[in-house]
């Protein structure tokens, strides 16, 4: 007997005892709450911006004309020599001028990933409850290793388009197919005394621009 | 699950052991009182947190009472989304599966993310007898692998350890593994962790092949949820070519929309955060991004021995949140070793026996380390009620009965050091039967009580070693009661009013 047969066998057996028909819909009571509060579309902005800020995100703020401003300003001032960018970043985000493009090929390795200073992505959603981005792997925003390797992200979220209040609110936005990344604040370790320490693995500098759409 | 701690002493003595140990009790009074206090604050951001614990409670209750459906549904769209899908009995067979994958690559070294179940199944000391070195990434996994140390803690494996205990364990220590640690390394937690962060990117970035657990699988879609903060977790999923990932068929929810309960619950009970930095989700394979392989272990491993006993199925709930260490009066005095197993605290207490047996003596005193006082029961997010397992399991252990072991239905044998326990509540049932016996039982006992002594003798003594016997009253209540209230003595003017 193969062991998948041996253990759903042993399943059954186990659950010999157990008679429920109830369908799963009602299986499961969603007393909860949708979203905690009701936020206006700028109150849930405002909350984003200050939980991301809470778990150490830098938050800026600015509209789509200053954009490419905004983005050459941060680049410079982390003195970045270079800056990876998503094939399907919108190109008018990106200032002019600034430091050196890298392009993510799929031949890329890590130890390329790990000579770029600094990487701009944009994101699929963003969660204000919980200060979180999360990136499904769309063109603007790349594969997964191109928010990982590299010591510094910037993170582009359109809003307030693109923010909702609460996690069950971003599931039912996400794609289950794709793969998810959900980044709220930088990488941290609280395993030495339990004290937070920010920068682990992950990029240790996480910046963050809300970008209005108008 | 397989004797990962052999030769371990019962509970009593271990944790006899441990309290007595000044550095491991400030260690783990500082570390539980912060999160403790922390997590309740967290929660309270929350006004539905009981509807959430409710709902978190009931889709884990259905999955469970449909877990071959389930299994069978998630087996299908891992396997249409590129996965390919194992299935593991016992631990013998998960290692002997996830070495097979491994050497299959040609490689002889993989990097891992934590993960209770590769931990529970002992795989890295599988994988090193079959030449394969694995790198433990998550930086608390690191101190205790370096340490030649043991986990004693769910979430925090090295909560035990300070941290000029990690500083002399990173200076001795990594140069054996790679990356030696920086020079003048101090105890500073930034410090630590960047030598962690220098350490480990290396072996990162020529992994060739990941190995994981997973926080949830969802049956509907086939994605996986591992839930992280360091990064290292991101990095163990994403960069390696071959992705191997080992877990216990409880971890399974029906569908994707229940994640939202869990990605609310699990964050805050455990490292009482409003969500942890980094989670990652898979489904199979994705051309271009992350492994190009990947290999899903569903273990076994007593989770349907478990499943099988009506009162401790409950236990499967778990989502490994830690909580209930971290509010646990004797985890914060005993220390997580003290446990003998990957599952340490209440938790672990129910979990370790159902999953292992209770004929070894560490399993056998597992249920017995409680006070059952149910602040366990309390902050579980699923709602186990934890010291109903434990009393349920206390009855097993003594008074044996039928169980599930391996699938097959076996009568257990009372435990051998209840025997005592045993022939004493037998006695008290009788005398407890007998009221003429126990009148003269007691006032014969309030006589003697001059001769009463400090410690108990033969199988008692394990009783009094921490405990002073009781004081015995000069008369039996019941002979107080009728000298003072008795028909002789009932006050004037109260006759006749009973009615």
């Amino acid at each position: 007997m193969s062991s998948r047969d041996l253990i759903l066998g042993r399943v059954r057996r186990a659950l010999a005892d157990v008679r429920d028909d109830t369908p799963y819909e009602q299986a499961v009571g969603r007393d909860y709450l949708l979203r905690h509060g009701r936020l206006s579309a700028g109150e849930t902005v405002d909350l984003l911006a200050r939980n991301l800020a809470d778990y150490r995100a830098i938050v800026h703020r600015t509209d789509v004309r200053e954009l490419p401003g905004t983005i050459g300003r941060l680049l410079g001032a982390h003195g970045s020599r270079n800056v990876l960018v998503p094939p399907g970043l919108p190109p008018q985000w990106m200032p002019a001028s600034g430091p050196a493009r890298v392009q993510d090929r799929a031949e890329s390795t890590p130890y390329d990933l790990d000579e770029v200073d600094s990487v701009v992505t944009g994101c699929a959603v963003a969660i204000a409850e919980t200060g979180t981005l999360v990136l499904d792997g769309s063109p603007d925003q790349g594969r997964r290793r191109v928010t990982l390797v590299p010591d510094h992200h910037i993170c582009v979220v359109r809003v307030p388009g693109q923010v909702v209040s609460s996690v069950p609110e971003a599931l039912s936005r996400l794609v289950p197919a794709r793969p998810l990344t959900w980044i709220s604040g930088p990488s941290a370790t609280s395993d030495i005394e339990l004290d937070r320490v920010e920068g682990v693995h992950g990029p240790r500098t996480l910046e963050v621009v809300l970008v209005s759409e108008e | 699950m397989s004797g990962t701690f052999v030769g371990m002493p019962a509970f009593p003595e271990a944790a006899h052991r441990a309290v007595g140990d000044r550095t491991l009790r400030g260690n783990l009074r500082h570390a539980t009182h912060t999160i403790r206090a922390k997590r309740a604050g967290a929660v309270a951001e929350l006004s539905d947190w009981a509807a959430l614990r409710e709902a978190g409670r009931q889709i884990k209750d259905h999955a469970l009472r449909h877990l071959e459906r389930c299994l069978v549904q998630l087996e299908d769209a891992v396997t249409a989304a590129g996965g390919v899908v194992h299935w593991a009995a016992d631990a013998e067979e998960a290692n002997r599966i996830v070495t097979g994958l491994v050497k299959a690559t040609g490689e002889s070294e993989v990097v891992k993310v934590k993960s209770m179940a590769t931990q529970e199944i002992g795989l890295n000391e599988a994988l090193e007898a079959a030449g394969i070195r694995a790198y433990e990434t998550d930086l608390a996994e690191l101190i205790v692998q370096l340490g030649k140390d043991r986990p004693s803690h769910i979430l925090v494996p090295a909560i035990h350890r300070n941290r000029g205990e990690i500083r002399d364990i990173f200076r001795s220590e990594m140069g054996a593994w790679g990356r030696p640690a920086p020079e003048g390394l101090t105890d500073e937690p930034a410090e630590l962790a960047e030598a962690s962060r220098l350490h480990l990117r290396e072996k990162f970035l020529r992994a060739k092949v990941g190995i994981s657990g997973a926080n949830f699988m969802v049956a509907e879609t086939g994605t996986l949820v591992v839930v992280e903060s360091e990064g290292n977790g991101r990095m163990c999923l994403t960069l390696p070519e071959t992705l191997i990932s080992v877990v216990g068929i409880e971890k399974i929810v029906p569908t994707w929309q229940d994640l939202e309960v869990f990605l609310q619950t699990l964050p805050r009970s455990s490292t009482a955060e409003r969500m942890n930095p980094y989670t990652s989700m898979w489904t199979g394979t994705t051309d271009g991004d992350g492994p190009d392989t990947f290999h899903l272990v569903l273990l076994d491993n007593g989770r349907t021995d478990t499943l099988a006993d009506p009162v401790g199925r409950q236990a499967l709930r778990c989502i490994r949140c830690s909580a209930c260490l971290n509010v646990c009066p004797v985890y914060e005095r005993a220390g997580g070793h003290a446990y003998g197993s990957v599952y340490p605290g209440p938790i672990g207490a129910v979990l370790t026996p159902q999953l292992r047996g209770v004929q070894s003596p560490i399993d056998a005193s597992l249920p017995y380390a409680s006070s059952l006082c149910g602040a366990c029961y309390e902050v579980c997010p699923v709602a186990i009620d934890i010291p109903e397992v434990l009393v349920h399991l206390r009855e097993r252990v003594v008074q044996g009965g039928p169980v599930t072991r391996d699938g097959a239905k076996v009568i257990l044998k009372p435990a051998k050091g209840h025997a005592a326990e045993r022939a004493a509540m037998r006695a008290a049932r009788w005398v407890l039967g007998h009221p003429g016996a126990l009148r003269t039982g007691q006032r014969l006992a309030s006589r003697a009580r001059r001769y009463r002594p400090r410690t108990l003798p033969g199988p008692g003594r394990a009783w009094t070693a921490s405990r002073d016997l009781p004081a015995l009253p000069t008369e039996p209540f019941r002979d107080w009661w009728q000298r003072t209230h008795g028909e002789d003595h009932r006050p004037a003017g109260t006759e006749g009013n009973a009615g």
